[in-house]
């Protein structure tokens, strides 16, 4: 039964109260990312989750759904929750399927996934959460770390260049691709809003604060100054588009970076399958 | 179990093997296949596309052989049955989430049609290599069913076999078939109506094996039942706990006891001339056809040979193959390997058993019936 008492928050209509309360350190920003998905969802009308399945793999972030969402959740392997999607997509079209994952999961094993499914524009959505760190297993460097952080597995500092995710997914082929913030709660939801309602693949990309692993190796040991940090260092796409990238450097280009109206991979397979009965019947 | 048609003509065909296995699958309902091209396999994943746009189903070839057995989770618990087919190399690609489709009590197909290894290997040659990866090749305790096909009949029957019990003990079944069975074409016969274990809902927990508690069917998404379904240690609910040794335990238990329970049952085998034979033969896959012509040939000396031919390889029918021992003493184990299904016959048989394991890494070549009669009459006449 749904509840709107003003003394009961909304997003708990939908997270199973027996799981509460969730795992994640202080100042963690898979709550807010948690909420800002779960204010998308009221928005659009849904009172339940009965029309998601949320699939995720292995990381802190894997976690927001599974088992937090009152949905049908399936955490997997590492790396490969957008192949197990993609199962469950063509098998049940009728429902909306949704990827939670971090960077170490979705871009670092799992990026060919990424990438493959960008190119066939499948119709999920998939959320990264990139907290720039394999949060869950201590700190390791991860493919989107910043040149020169020290980690537990670079403890004299990367000497690797980060990934710069949803422009390679924006080249993949994705219908939808936005990136925004922790701080950037309300534009973060809407952004979900409309990867929600996207025909093929909506990717958002979520730079959120991991204050007890990777903050606290650059002095943000809180959750508020690592918040702090995203909002000085934001610079919107329109703008940043005229800047060169000397002046961009450590700096967060947020906003949409695509959205197009095009076919995605369930209505490609349709296609073919008229093809199929129409040369049956000749 | 329920009676369906075949979805291909029945009567006589003369099919290659492994077109036999897609029809096999397609026959037992199989609705969706996610592949990655890999020689000996391939005919699999392209029989699959001509035929799976006519059946509302759907045949995808995905980026790797990890992506595909995650897809094949993924459309199973979509409520489709589900195959995929590779060879060795694939095959162990498949492993890490061949484990979560155990783990997750998924049931789906999984074909490896074995060829010439390690590594890359002969990639189009035969070979019996992956007997332990099949049962071993996924991390932590587990059971699992592996049948293996010696003709292009059985490449038929025993996918159908495969997906019913798939679906009545919710786990991957592997088949373990060979580059030769597999490229073989012969006759085939297919029946008008086949048994066919369907997929049965259920829509309240126990979700999920927990000790001797052992769901009746699968829930199914979309309905409102918040399924949580996880590769972690989980209850019966599907909830996870990782920190609960008695959860874990119980989750253990129930996985591997609902197959060790059943080891008799799961055993499908072929057993001839048992009494008053002077040496029994184990035999699977393409070496059994071999073995059929030795025993020919060592009968027209006046030996009798007592021939266990396997198809059901895990769970390990051990009972079948203790009878054989103590009937004949001596056991010979021909394979196209350097010894592993011999090893089970070493742990099953009684003491004074001898076990002769008969070893051809071929590199291509196959048994010849008689360098497995020659092997059978050095050993009688010791």
């Amino acid at each position: 039964m749904r509840c709107l008492s003003h003394n009961f928050h909304f997003a708990r209509n939908y997270l199973r109260e027996e799981v509460l309360p969730s795992p994640f350190c202080s100042g963690c920003g898979c709550g807010t990312l948690a909420n800002c998905f779960l204010k998308a969802i009221e928005e659009t009308g849904h009172e339940d989750l009965k029309q998601f399945v949320f699939c995720s793999g292995i990381g802190c972030s894997s976690w927001i759904p599974s088992p937090h969402f009152k949905a049908d959740t399936i955490h997997v392997t590492h790396g490969r929750s957008i192949p197990v999607a993609l199962g469950i997509k063509l098998a049940r079209p009728d429902l909306k399927v949704v990827v939670f994952g971090g960077d170490g999961d979705l871009v670092g094993i799992g990026l060919n996934h990424l990438i493959q499914a960008a190119r066939r524009n499948l119709d999920v959505t998939v959320i990264m959460a990139n907290n720039m760190i394999y949060g869950m297993t201590g700190g390791q460097i991860a493919p989107t770390t910043p040149l020169g952080v020290k980690t537990s597995t670079t403890p004299f500092g990367s000497f690797e260049y980060p990934l710069d995710v949803s422009r390679l997914v924006v080249a993949s082929g994705a219908s939808y691709v936005a990136r925004w913030t922790t701080f950037h709660a309300m534009q973060l939801k809407e952004a979900i809003r409309e990867g929600l309602a996207k025909e093929g693949l909506s990717f958002i990309e979520v730079i959120t604060q991991c204050p007890a692993i990777f903050g606290r190796r650059l002095g943000m040991e809180d959750g508020r100054r690592m918040l702090h940090w995203f909002r000085e260092n934001s610079v919107h796409i329109s703008k940043a588009k005229d800047m060169d990238d000397k002046v961009l450097a450590g700096k967060i280009v947020v906003g949409e970076f695509v959205n197009v109206e095009k076919h995605g991979l369930l209505r490609n397979i349709d296609e073919m399958k008229k093809k199929v009965t129409r040369t049956e019947q000749a | 179990m329920s009676t369906r048609l075949t979805t291909a003509r029945p009567g006589t065909h003369f099919w290659q093997g492994n077109v036999a296995c897609a029809e096999g699958a397609l026959a037992a309902g199989c609705r969706f296949f996610a592949g990655y091209p890999i020689t000996p396999a391939n005919e699999i994943s392209e029989w699959m596309s001509l035929r799976m746009p006519y059946l509302e189903g759907v045949c995808i070839q995905l980026e790797d052989e990890i992506a595909s057995m995650g897809a094949v989770i993924g459309a199973s618990w979509g409520g489709l049955k589900s195959m995929t087919a590779t060879s060795g190399p694939g095959f162990s690609l498949m492993q890490e989430n061949i484990g979560l489709a155990i783990m997750t009590e998924t049931p789906c197909v999984v074909v490896d049609v074995q060829r010439v290894g390690p590594s890359t290997g002969q990639a189009t040659k035969c070979a019996q290599g992956d007997i332990m990866q099949a049962r071993w090749g996924t991390h932590g305790d587990h059971e699992i069913i592996a049948l293996a096909p010696n003709s292009v009949q059985e490449m038929f029957d025993l996918t159908i076999k495969a997906f019913n019990l798939s679906e009545q003990y919710r786990m991957p079944v592997i088949i373990l078939s060979d580059e030769i069975v597999s490229h073989l074409r012969e006759r085939i016969d297919l029946p008008e109506h086949i048994e066919i274990a369907e997929r049965r809902e259920i829509l309240q927990p126990p979700y999920f094996t927990s000790g001797n508690e052992f769901p009746k069917g699968m829930p199914p998404l979309g309905r409102g039942l918040a399924v949580s379904v996880t590769g972690s240690s989980h209850d019966s609910t599907g909830i996870r706990a990782t920190s609960d040794p008695e959860i874990h335990r119980k989750l253990v238990e129930g996985l591997t006891s609902k197959i060790r329970r059943d080891r008799d049952k799961l055993a499908d085998f072929e057993m001839t001339k048992v009494e008053d034979c002077s040496i029994g033969v184990i035999s699977f896959g393409c070496t059994s056809r071999a073995v059929y012509d030795a025993i020919e040939i060592v009968a027209e000396r006046g030996i009798n040979v007592g021939h266990l031919r396997l198809r059901t390889i895990w769970p390990f029918p051990e009972e079948q193959v203790r009878e054989l021992a103590e009937a004949t003493s001596k056991v010979l184990v021909p394979e196209m390997n350097l010894g592993q299904l011999s090893l089970e016959v070493e742990r099953v048989a009684p003491e004074n058993t001898k076990i002769i394991p008969v070893n051809k890494i071929g590199g291509g070549l196959m048994f010849t019936p008689e360098e497995i009669s020659s092997a059978m009459l050095q050993n009688v006449a010791r």
